[in-house]
């Protein structure tokens, strides 16, 4: 054994009997090494810790009509230091993409630039009020104004409605304007079609504006079935909503033919821009025939998803639906920028409070600015690339759904794992193994056992390389019958597997304080 | 282009691996026609450029923190611990995905745990869920909800409530089944305004939507609509657009609201411009399974160890498509986590006194105002906002303080235009204000209506 100058070991010892390892211990403090245990905040202040000074005041008359909180609210304090070490612990329990490939299908799981981060804090942005005097809130207005121009550019579209605050909120925006517009001929409609692969915020939405859904079916091809549309079409249909690339990863390759179907019925065609990633600089939507489409700025446009929003979800609209867009918008005037917030009789009216969100439209042009016209084409392509070189070094060892090639992302189905007992959730728990989070899984629904890739554009080849190794690995194991590793995965996650039936059958929704022992 | 990490050769060995020449042989299906179009716009630039162009843009702009300031109506100055922004930019918060793979992320979803607790208990209700897109949207939801609760259709929307939430209301619910009965505001008499809330409610009332304090300001006692409300079977609905206010002033839930809505701003998230911003929203333990948005509940792993999972999803557009309570799917979990953070730090004891110190800048500020001749001050209860008639136009009178470096409040006019409000401004005042800025704010309002 080597020693240092101290005689200390320099290399882990090995039992002098067995020759293994020194064994695990359970530790007393319930850490084990960098695995923190971290109690709730509320096992670990009290209500009369705090981590802020508040000015002391001289007892004054209070107004608020004898409604005083006389009650104990409950709300645990912690010193700061103590505040800073518990949300770090917290902080370490998690995968981000800071860490490692995130390649949740649908998701687009691209890298956060830190730029983006600073431009939103900057005071000018982030410390101004909505509702301040329009004299001092210029600049604001212009890069609304700007974050519109390069959309309308991208997407070939004439009009965005910015304030949308996420892509289920833009297709509530979108199937609004759609009915607003058909109301507003005197066209009462009933029916919204969308294919059987769509996300379910479609079919959601669809029903939130009172049209009954019908889903339409795909072809082997994983493509929308152009003709079973068509079939479908008539004078009580109000819209379709197709995502364009499609949910499969792949691009619908008789769109325009469809488009054109839609409008000679009298519909608008409503394109989910979830996957826009991949077509960015490409091709724009407007020359394919799209009516109203949102995009998400957390995904296509590297503003970050932050555990789960906030978002951001601006839609563009046609000559036929810019007119029903909601309110507020701004215009350019002689004087300067100006929204306008009222008034607007064809608008669809108001759907969220102020402009929308803002700290999202700097980030989002700050993207926008640093990747310039070239590299948002770059960015499609190397998306496209990544997901195209995952499908061809899998597709021996797993099963490809479709034929290539794919879009920004590549589903496979379970087929590959028939009679190996290894489900796709197991698959999906050993890739926490290997150290990444899992793609998409049993999404979307057309395909069985889904597993839904898509790497994005920020990976580099090593990395690319790295993950396919695994998944291979994974993937030819799980083939041999050795399926160990996938039964209890994951085996190296702070968490096991836990328990979703019991938490719905007993919802547990809150701390309560513990009755005391009797 | 620093974000890229691809080199021509990668692309070029990556290409030939899959086995085609060029990058548009994998954009086939793409109209040709259509492929690779002409796009008008800048071409890349460094990090400097872009920073320099857009630090130009922001300059433009006033600062809340840079001059005296006095403007609420629903999104509020107050000060951000410098822990909470420091801790959202932990790369494993902020680059998460939702907590989709719970065993990798506990992280999101004990906070989220911690967060509905804490929102629970400032609002006094049963369950929060883990966040809506902001305190309006909350609100249209909530009408829809108890509309599936109580199966009845009509809400009224009470005259206190913000404009722009009124708005969000009528808009969302237009093509559903909701008939919305909103009532005028009455700035000068809140008690008139909540009676007419009462008399509107009947059999048919599915519920009535109440702010807290008003978009006035105004601190109401509900216990007497929620048991009117209760009486017809229909839900009391509270919205709380100030929520550092459930510091002082008796929960909802203790008045007896069914769903508390609200705007979390306040607490730990800035004001950019209107956004992001954080919507509360919750109930009591029997509607659980008729709310939107996301829910995190506690279990247990195989091990039999303690952990935290989204549950009751079976209410979700991903599961239940178009019979799905919400079609939300991103809400708002950063601000959730910046509000959990600032709540930690503040506890109940600096909650309260944060709340206390509001409260009395506001009476300072009322006290100066009140001085003035010619204006007069509509509230009599108040928290941290209140609303004064001046003997002129308001919305001349705030734009010539703001060319004074005073930001001095909003015009009613702004939110309730052709309204009949022109001469009302409403003011609020959070710990961020000075006395300097009281004074400042006194004489420059007395020199302008001179």
């Amino acid at each position: 054994m080597s020693m240092n100058s101290q005689g200390r070991p320099t290399a882990p010892t090995a039992d002098n009997d067995t020759g293994e390892m020194t064994p695990v211990f359970e530790s007393f403090s319930g850490h084990q090494g960098l695995r923190i245990a971290e109690p709730l905040v509320f096992e670990l202040g009290t209500t009369q810790t705090t981590g802020v000074d508040v000015e002391e005041i001289e007892d004054f008359e209070l107004s608020v009509g004898g409604l005083e909180r006389d009650s104990e609210i409950g709300c645990p304090g912690l010193a700061e230091p103590d505040v800073v070490r518990h949300f770090t612990r917290l902080s370490r329990r998690n995968y981000g993409i800071d860490m490692g490939v995130f390649p949740l299908g649908s998701c687009t799981m691209k890298h956060n630039p830190r730029l983006n981060e600073k431009m939103a804090r900057l005071p000018g942005f982030g410390d101004i009020h909505p509702l301040q005097p329009l004299s001092t809130v210029q600049g604001a207005l212009e890069l609304m104004t700007e974050l519109s121009h390069w959309i309308t550019t991208l997407t070939g579209m004439p009009a965005v409605a910015l304030s949308p605050k996420a892509g289920a909120h833009g297709e509530l925006c979108g199937v609004m304007a759609i009915r607003a517009a058909l109301e507003a001929r005197g066209d009462a409609r009933e029916i919204v079609l969308c294919p059987e692969s769509a996300h379910g915020t479609n079919p959601a939405t669809a029903a939130f504006c009172g049209y009954k859904v019908k889903s339409i079916p795909a072809k082997e091809n994983g493509r929308v079935d152009a003709e079973a549309l068509k079939a479908a079409l008539d004078d009580t249909v109000a819209a379709v909503m197709i995502t364009n690339p499609n949910t499969c990863g792949l691009f619908e390759d008789e769109i325009k033919d469809i488009a054109d179907a839609i409008h000679a019925a009298g519909a608008f065609f409503y394109c989910d821009g979830a996957n826009f990633n991949a077509i960015m600089g490409k091709v724009r939507p407007g020359d394919l025939g799209v009516d109203a489409m949102h995009l998400n700025l957390h995904k296509t446009f590297s503003t970050p998803h932050g555990g789960g929003g906030p978002g951001s979800g601006p839609v563009v609209f046609s000559d036929a639906l810019k007119d029903f867009a909601p309110m507020p918008y701004v215009v350019a005037g002689a004087d300067g920028f100006d929204i306008v917030e009222d008034g607007d009789d064809t608008s669809l009216g108001r759907l969220t409070a102020y402009h929308g969100q803002m700290g999202m439209y700097v980030r989002a042009l700050s993207y926008m600015m640093s990747h310039g016209s070239d590299g948002i084409r770059q960015a499609a392509e190397d998306a496209v690339l990544n997901a195209n070189y995952v499908l061809a070094s899998l597709g021996d060892v797993m099963s490809a759904s479709f034929d290539g090639p794919c879009m920004h992302e590549a589903l496979f189905d379970d087929r590959f794992l028939k009679d190996t007992g290894v489900t796709t959730l197991d698959f999906a728990k050993a890739m926490i193994d290997e150290g990444y989070h899992p793609m998409t899984m049993y999404f979307p629904l057309v395909v069985h056992g889904a597993m839904l890739v898509e790497p994005t554009e920020t990976e580099s080849k090593y990395n690319m390389d790295q993950f396919i190794r695994s998944m291979r690995g994974l993937a030819t194991e799980a083939r041999a019958g050795k399926t160990a590793r996938f039964e209890g995965a994951p085996y190296h996650a702070p968490w096991k597997r836990l328990d979703e039936t019991q938490a719905a059958r007993q919802p547990v929704l809150r701390y309560t304080v513990p009755e005391a022992a009797e | 282009m620093r974000y890229l990490p691809l080199t021509n050769d990668d692309r070029q060995a990556m290409l030939a691996k899959i086995g085609v020449r060029h990058v548009d042989d994998l954009f086939r299906d793409v109209p040709k026609a259509d492929l690779n179009p002409d796009i008008d716009l800048p071409r890349h630039q460094s990090e400097m450029m872009v920073e320099r162009q857009l630090s130009r843009l922001a300059a433009k702009n006033t600062p809340a923190g840079s001059v005296p300031f006095f403007i609420g109506a629903g999104a509020y100055k107050h000060h951000v611990p410098a822990t909470v922004d420091h801790m959202i930019q932990r790369g494993e918060f902020l680059t998460a995905y939702t907590p989709y793979q719970p065993e990798i992320a506990q992280g999101t979803l004990q906070y989220l745990f911690e967060f509905q607790s804490m929102v629970a208990q400032l609002t006094g209700m049963d369950v929060a869920n883990a966040s809506m897109y902001d305190g309006s949207t909350a609100t249209a939801e909530a009408v829809m909800m108890a509309r599936r609760v109580t199966r009845k259709k009509k809400a009224i929307l009470a005259g206190g409530l913000h404009a722009h939430y009124r708005a969000v209301v009528e808009t969302t619910t237009q093509f559903t089944d909701d008939v919305i009965e909103s009532l005028a505001p009455v700035p000068s008499d809140p008690g008139a305004e909540l009676q007419a809330a009462m008399d509107a409610i009947d059999d048919t009332t599915s519920c009535v939507v109440v702010q807290n304090p008003t978009v006035n300001g105004s601190v109401m006692d509900l216990a007497p609509i929620a048991e009117k409300a209760h009486a017809h079977k229909a839900l009391l609905i509270v919205v709380v657009t100030e929520v550092m206010s459930l510091g002082l002033i008796k929960s909802p839930g203790e008045m007896g609201a069914d769903i508390v809505v609200g705007e979390g701003q306040s607490i730990g998230n800035g004001l950019n411009f209107g956004g992001p911003y954080l919507g509360l929203f919750a109930t009591n333990q029997k509607y659980v399974r008729q709310m939107p948005g996301r829910l995190c509940g506690k279990t247990t792993d195989t091990e039999g160890k303690e952990g935290f999972v989204l549950t009751l999803s079976t209410r979700e557009q991903h599961i239940r498509r178009e019979k799905a309570t919400s079609n939300i799917c991103t809400n708002s979990g950063l601000c959730s986590l910046a509000f959990t953070v600032h709540m930690s730090l503040l506890g109940e004891k600096g909650l309260r006194q944060t709340a206390l110190v509001n409260h009395k800048r506001a009476t300072d500020v009322r006290n100066a105002v009140a001085a003035i001749d010619g204006i007069e001050v509509l509230n009599s209860t108040f928290f941290n906002e209140f609303t004064v008639k001046l003997p002129t136009s308001a919305a001349p009178v705030v734009d010539k303080l703001a060319a004074d470096g005073v930001l001095a409040g909003v015009p009613m006019s702004r939110l309730y235009p052709g309204d009949g409000f022109d001469d009302l401004l409403i003011l609020a005042a959070t710990e961020t204000v000075s006395e300097d800025d009281i004074q400042i704010l006194a004489a420059k309002l007395k020199e302008a209506l001179s």
